[in-house]
């Protein structure tokens, strides 16, 4: 089944802007390919992924069939706190994941 | 015993090839594609009455990609990043996939640095753009030229 890979930095000083990297394992299927029959293939992709830091959302992104299979995202926050910072991706049949990292911020 | 194909043998059957040729590439023409009319009017609905004004954006795209199942892209806004001037979204588009949305990411002054990376998938040689939204509701764009040797999205599974 999916399974998400996520990369926070373990420890950050109060302040400091942090990179985290998320990968997540799925087809992305567009729903515009055909099989070799010529029987449209449905549409399957994740339609949105959200990270939020201690509740508090930081970075959405809204996919469409453009984005490459197993959707890589690369983006930074501000370590504010100590907590937890969750990942949450939702797509088409039901598909949802969830993944948290912990950080400790001094 | 060997048998020469005779000058009718041999046009019936280039005919029946060349026929053949011409109903294939009928057929494989068909996929949708968007255009760039239909770019437009996806930044439309995006913009709405706003004005985009090129700069502050940068998009950065490999040049010459050999897979366009999976092209890097890379794109950064000038932006202190702060509670009073931030930047609110960064959206792509593509000129010729069969869709012109290709991502939407909403920020905040809690990104500390608007700069996203991902990887998409282009169909065909094009330009893509970038538009980031401000929080005053100014439109900033920068595109980028990408070659593409092997299309995505259209073949056959």
């Amino acid at each position: 089944m999916a399974s998400a890979l996520v990369n926070v930095p373990a420890r950050a000083r109060r302040g400091a802007v942090i990179e985290i990297k998320t990968l997540i394992s799925h087809p992305m299927e567009t729903g515009y390919r055909r099989t070799q029959l010529g029987a449209p293939i449905p549409r399957d992709i994740i339609r949105l992924f959200v990270c939020t830091y201690n509740g508090t959302e930081v970075f959405r992104a809204e996919l469409h069939p453009a984005i490459a299979a197993n959707p890589f995202f690369a983006f930074s926050t501000v370590a504010t706190e100590s907590g937890t910072i969750t990942f949450h991706w939702t797509g088409d049949n039901g598909f949802s994941v969830t993944e948290s990292a912990a950080i400790t911020v001094d | 015993m060997s048998r020469r194909t005779s000058r009718r043998e041999f046009l019936r059957n280039a005919g029946g090839v060349a026929a053949g040729i011409g109903l294939w590439s009928v057929v494989a023409v068909e996929p949708a594609r968007a255009t760039p009319a239909a770019m437009e009017e996806a930044i439309r609905k995006v913009v709405g009455a706003g004005r985009v004004s090129p700069g502050r954006v940068k998009l950065e795209l490999p040049p010459l990609v050999e897979n366009g199942n999976v092209v890097p892209l890379a794109v950064s806004v000038d932006s202190p990043m702060t509670e009073a001037d931030y930047v609110r979204a960064i959206h792509v588009f593509t000129e010729k996939n069969p869709q012109p949305e290709v991502v939407s990411f909403h920020l905040g002054p809690r990104a500390g640095r608007a700069a996203v990376t991902t990887r998409i998938r282009l169909a065909d040689t094009q330009t893509v753009v970038a538009i980031a939204e401000l929080h005053d509701g100014s439109f900033w764009s920068a595109s980028a030229a990408v070659v593409v040797t092997l299309a995505a999205c259209l073949e056959d599974a």
